[in-house]
């Protein structure tokens, strides 16, 4: 089968690989109708998530039809011609994380749980298409998936719905509804969201859902703030004005309420001294993750207010502001996606139209051309927001 | 405690180096002259003093290693044959080697005879006793999971190391590891306690290949969180310490090891297998395999292999 492979830093290439077979019982082999590239998927093309290998399949967002189930699939829960759409992380549902809900720190799915412990402390979940630190499974940029725990994850959808209005139920929307989530929204909330990139937008529509009285979106690429806009949002230029003086502007001097930070480790600056100095550190290692979304979230939240952390950060960040966080009584929230926990509330939400998840879909491209889809959501070419493929 | 799982005694490659320090001592003490210029290097007469003095070591480890038997004196060879490369080694860059071929010949010989003693060194070292602890929580009752652990013929499923348990009695059992160079390392073992839903405590029996012993417990964990499983081992692997570094540098640290297989068994427990992953896909041979299979769908052969 064809499936988009990582071959070195800045380089991906889809590429002849063997069709996947059944490892474990309770595998699953989906036929993939739909597949995504997300932000994260950027972190391994620029390089900055260790334990790659050259031919590792990408990808980690894709739905389509079971083909075929391993002898220890619940049939109640799922046989072949099944249409579901999978979570990214891969939960076993029997440990005390999966029975607590926190899927993504499932504590038996990744193989390489000892490496990861050395990275992280414990270990997390495994997770499709996304390092061997997270387990080594092949990803969903492919015509074909092995799906473990196929009994556990895969969410079964009807005909009712396409593949672009419930594709983004396997990560970036739960993603951004859990940043919101985590917020603890209340009545008259404003929520400010660093990032207008897809995770982002769905930060905003869930803030919005969750009750906020306002949202703020903070970016630099136009194209992406009039999305926000359109979406009805206030919007932050930070190549244009000071983030917090405007917030501060924006709130009557008290700063959002709620801040959430969708960028994670590659961010960039407004001013090009910061932007530089971390980049510098980062391109030595002194730091791995370039965190001034996070500063600057944390800088700018009211007193006593939630900075909610959705962006991907992988190793250690620089003048993290303790202070700030410390003595105004801030609380910091994060995580990779629970997805499992939001999938059949959120398919509630976009069967009664209060989401419309295909707004931020700007590109349809055939799985061949995968590697122009990296390069025009990298380099923000051609206004892209997001790119789904098709196998 | 110390156990000795080899000693120099009655060592066919021990005695054959033995044999070998007196063959080489005594040319250098007769002839030192000789000797220098066979090496092809010439006899100024501190080279001479030189080649006594190494004729004299040799008989000194030739004495050791045939009559005191001990490893340190493997060592000793090997301290010696480090003296010898550097002095070649030196010759051959002061040009004093008027045969540089002659010379080149001797160290190579050298070198390989280095190789040998390193090898015999570590392997006739004594072992020492190490003892590594592993823990887990494994979400169900201590009897259960005291139960699991009870089949022993089930654990090489999840221990990496094990290709074998096979219950002999009602205390004992043969217990055969995946083959290390070819060799197979098997043991006999006894339970020493057995008390339902708390405890199993084993030793190895009957001049095992690695002696071992230690206890398993399983613990009500707090909060309704099923049972901890507390493995507490000892055991004496050849080599000494040298011995568990050069593991520790192959992937081999005990206690990672055991962190491993604890984790396989709780992911035995929970989901009924050991979980694969592309990149991994034999499961409980992970950490040997890094750099791992690319994550990406295995060509047929190579399921093959894995299935088998």
């Amino acid at each position: 089968m064809k499936a988009n492979c990582w071959v070195r830093p800045n380089k991906v290439e889809v590429q002849d690989v063997p069709d996947p077979a059944i490892l474990n019982s309770r595998d699953a082999i989906i036929k993939i109708t739909s597949t995504a590239i997300c932000g994260s998927d950027l972190h391994l093309l620029d390089g900055y998530v260790p334990t790659m290998q050259e031919g590792d399949v990408l990808g980690h967002e894709f739905m389509g039809e079971v083909v075929e189930v391993g002898s220890g699939v619940d049939p109640a829960k799922l046989k072949v011609g099944d249409r579901v759409v999978v979570p990214f992380p891969i939960a076993c549902g029997a440990c005390t994380a999966c029975q607590a809900g926190l899927y993504s720190v499932c504590e038996n799915t990744n193989p390489n749980a000892g490496l990861a412990e050395k990275f992280f402390g414990h270990p997390t979940a495994g997770i499709f298409g996304y390092s061997h630190l997270t387990g080594g499974f092949a990803g969903g940029q492919a015509q074909y998936a092995r799906v473990p725990f196929a009994d556990v994850g895969p969410l079964r959808v009807g005909p009712d719905l396409t593949d672009e209005q419930v594709l983004f139920l396997s990560d970036i929307l739960p993603t951004g509804y859990m940043g919101a989530e985590m917020c603890e929204i209340k009545p008259g909330d404003v929520v400010a969201v660093w990032g207008a990139g897809p995770v982002g937008q769905f930060a905003m529509d869930s803030a919005r859902v969750l009750g906020a009285d306002r949202v703020i979106a903070i970016d630099k690429e136009p194209y992406r703030l009039r999305m926000a806009e359109q979406a009805g949002y206030t919007t932050v230029n930070f190549e244009e004005v000071d983030v917090r003086s405007e917030l501060l502007e924006l709130t009557g001097g008290r700063g959002p309420d709620k801040c959430i930070d969708a960028v994670g480790m590659e961010a960039t600056h407004g001013s090009h001294l910061i932007g530089s100095y971390d980049r510098v550190k980062q391109a030595a290692r002194a730091e791995t993750d370039r965190p001034h979304a996070l500063r600057q979230a944390i800088l700018s939240c009211r007193n006593g207010g939630i900075v909610s952390v959705i962006g991907v950060y992988g190793g250690f960040i620089d003048k993290f502001p303790a202070g700030a966080w410390m003595n105004r009584g801030l609380t910091l929230r994060t995580g990779q996606c629970h997805v499992q926990r939001y999938m059949k509330p959120l398919l509630e939400l976009i069967q009664r139209g209060r989401i419309n998840p295909a707004r931020v879909i700007t590109h349809r491209l055939p799985l061949a051309q995968a590697p122009h889809g990296y390069d025009i959501f990298k380099h923000k070419k051609d206004n892209c927001e997001k790119v789904v493929l098709t196998p | 405690m110390t156990h000795q799982s080899r000693t120099a005694s009655g060592d066919r490659l021990t005695r054959s180096l033995g044999w070998l320090s007196l063959g080489l001592g005594i040319p250098p003490l007769l002839r030192p002259g000789g000797f220098v210029r066979a090496l092809g290097i010439d006899d100024a007469p501190g080279r001479c003093a030189a080649a006594a003095l190494v004729g004299v070591r040799e008989l000194a480890a030739a004495g050791g290693l045939l009559a005191l038997t001990s490893p340190a004196w493997l060592w000793a060879r090997v301290g010696g044959d480090v003296m010898d490369l550097a002095m070649l080694g030196s010759s051959l860059r002061d040009r004093s080697s008027w045969d540089r071929r002659r010379t080149v010949a001797a160290t190579a010989t050298v070198a390989a005879i280095t190789a040998i003693d390193t090898y015999a060194a570590i392997t006739r070292s004594r072992s020492r006793v190490t003892e590594t602890t592993g823990t887990t929580t494994v979400s169900e009752p201590p009897q259960k999971v005291y139960d699991r652990w009870r089949q022993l013929a089930s654990l090489p499923v999840f221990m990496a190391h094990l290709d074998e348990v096979r219950v002999t009695g009602e205390r004992t059992s043969h217990w055969r590891a995946v083959p290390v160079d070819g060799r197979h390392i098997e043991w006999d073992a006894e339970i020493t306690e057995d008390v339902p839903g708390e405890r199993i405590a084993w030793r190895s029996i009957d001049n095992p290949d690695i002696w071992n012993e230690g206890t398993v417990s399983f613990l009500a964990a707090p909060g309704g969180r099923g049972t901890e499983v507390h493995v507490r081992m000892r055991y004496a692997l050849p080599g000494g310490r040298l011995g568990q570094f050069m593991a520790r540098l192959l992937g081999e640290d005990p206690r990672q090891q055991l962190d491993d297989d604890l984790r396989r068994f709780k992911q035995v427990a929970e989901t009924g297998e050991v979980v694969r992953s592309e990149g991994a896909p034999a499961g409980k041979r992970a950490r040997h395999e890094f750099p791992q299979h690319p994550a990406r769908p295995l060509a047929a052969d190579e399921l093959e292999e894995v299935r088998a």
